[in-house]
């Protein structure tokens, strides 16, 4: 289906973009990637009067890592330059876990991370990612900038917390108390499906003691769902087989799955108990092959 | 099935804005009055007649309507014409000269990687997008790189093949050159 009528903008800065928002008055949208936007618009579901393009605006498509350890993804990075990241893979095992899972080759290439986030789809990788690993949100508005925290940033469904005439400019994920260790894990029907279930496991480690433990789910509720608490049951334990099992039990018994086309709400539990599993048992064997080492 | 709504005019009815947009298609300049909302896949098929570029399943799903948009593989029913503006396209139709065809077109006819041929443009886009930046890719490689478009025929052993192919001949041709 064609979407209906819009005007178009193609602003080149920042602040101009904000202002076409504020003027808009919650008729107008940001597209960045618009790879959810655009079939959003196909299908109608959303019809705004003015869609605002920052393709245009210049330095938005970086990821870096500051002298500090804290990672910046600006607002046109794409997907497929994290999953070519060559600075993410080793800090930030989560992301990385992400960052090849999300939608198919093609929509990576225009896709971007952050429009992800802004976009809260349930089923969204990057915004369990995000919660698991404590990020936080950077969005700028006609009175400056202000942060907020990726748990908080996520209302319900296709909802987030930013204003109508506010941009998100940026996300930050704090450095890593320590090794930062963890893993994403998805069922998909196929490439390009949404996830069936799936959860990003972030850990900060010393030694073999959890110092942080952090925890995301997708696909299996109304939204992305906070487990942080569910699995800081680890915190300042080891990953004996004990523990692993009682965190992805309290993990699983947080999620609130819906029996659909993609599987039983049983079974979808069952997915997110045995991928926490999997996590934290991958992680276990590679702290002990180092300490062999 | 088609609907009212499924196509618009390239050239919309009198009064409804437009924007005047410059996209270099297969290295030549192409100027149009587009409304904002028109597809780049419509564009190019009804605006410039390249009708190469396939639309599949116009739900963001299949890749038949991927094109190269500054050199990266882009769903083309996925994307605003507008946003094309001062870009570049490449379509199935650049691919060829005039008189000889691309090694990847040449490796579909030697594989047999075709069956129906509607996915066969999205795919030689994105498998030429993966040989400009990787030469020499393992089967794995291009099965995952084309994992974002479908083939409804099921073809998918002889389209790998036909990738592969092209990979091989265009080694060769940059060794001779």
């Amino acid at each position: 289906m064609y979407p209906s009528r819009f005007d178009y903008d193609a602003p080149s800065t920042l602040e101009e973009a904000i202002a076409i928002l504020d003027q808009g008055g919650g008729e107008a949208k940001v597209m960045a990637g618009g790879q959810s936007l655009i079939p959003m618009l196909r299908l109608r579901f959303a019809s705004p009067e003015r869609v605002v393009d920052i393709n245009g605006i210049p330095d938005l498509e970086y990821h870096r890592i500051d002298p500090d350890g804290t990672l910046r993804i600006g607002a046109l990075c794409r997907h497929e330059d994290l999953e070519l990241s060559t600075i993410i893979g080793d800090t930030f095992p989560t992301l990385a876990g992400a960052a090849h899972l999300v939608s198919d080759p093609i929509i990576r290439t225009r896709g971007t991370f952050v429009g992800s986030l802004c976009h809260a789809d349930p089923q969204g990788d990057w915004s369990a990612t995000m919660i698991a690993l404590g990020g936080k949100i950077i969005v700028q508005g006609p009175n400056g900038r202000r942060e907020i925290e990726a748990k908080d940033f996520v209302l319900g469904p296709f909802v987030s917390a930013l204003a109508f005439n506010e941009i998100a400019v940026e996300a930050i994920v704090p450095p890593a108390k320590g090794k930062a260790l963890g893993g994403y894990l998805k069922l998909e029907r196929r490439v390009g499906d949404f996830a069936t279930a799936s959860v990003a496991v972030a850990l900060d480690m010393d030694g073999d003691t959890v110092t942080r433990a952090g925890c995301a789910m997708a696909g299996v509720g109304g939204r992305t769902i906070d487990a942080n608490e569910a699995i800081s049951v680890l915190q300042g334990k080891t990953l004996s087989s004990e523990n692993i099992d009682s965190a992805a039990a309290a993990v699983a018994a947080a999620s609130d799955p819906r029996t659909d086309h993609r599987g039983s709400a049983d079974y979808k539990r069952h997915i997110v108990e045995t991928f926490v599993k999997r996590v934290l048992v991958s992680v276990a064997k590679s702290e002990k092959k180092e300490a062999v080492a | 099935m088609s609907s009212l709504y499924d196509v618009i005019p390239p050239a919309p009815p009198k009064g409804v804005p437009t924007r005047r947009t410059t996209m270099n298609v297969n290295g030549t300049s192409q100027t149009m009055e587009v409304e904002p909302r028109l597809l780049l896949a419509d564009a190019l098929r009804q605006a410039l007649g390249l009708t190469g570029t396939h639309k599949g399943c116009d739900t963001s799903n299949c890749g038949a309507c991927t094109v190269l948009f500054d050199g990266r593989p882009a769903k083309s029913c996925t994307m605003l014409a507008v946003q094309a503006d001062g870009h570049n396209v490449e379509t199935v139709e650049g691919l060829a000269n005039a008189s000889e065809l691309h090694p990847i077109q040449e490796g579909f006819k030697q594989e047999h990687g075709l069956q129906c041929g509607y996915c066969t443009p999205g795919m030689m886009m994105t498998a030429k997008a993966l040989l400009e930046r990787n030469p020499n890719p393992t089967e794995d490689e291009v099965r995952w790189a084309l994992s974002g478009n479908l083939c409804r025929c099921t073809g998918y052993q002889n389209i790998v093949k036909s990738v592969l192919w092209a990979a091989n001949k265009m080694r060769e041709q940059d060794q001779e050159a």
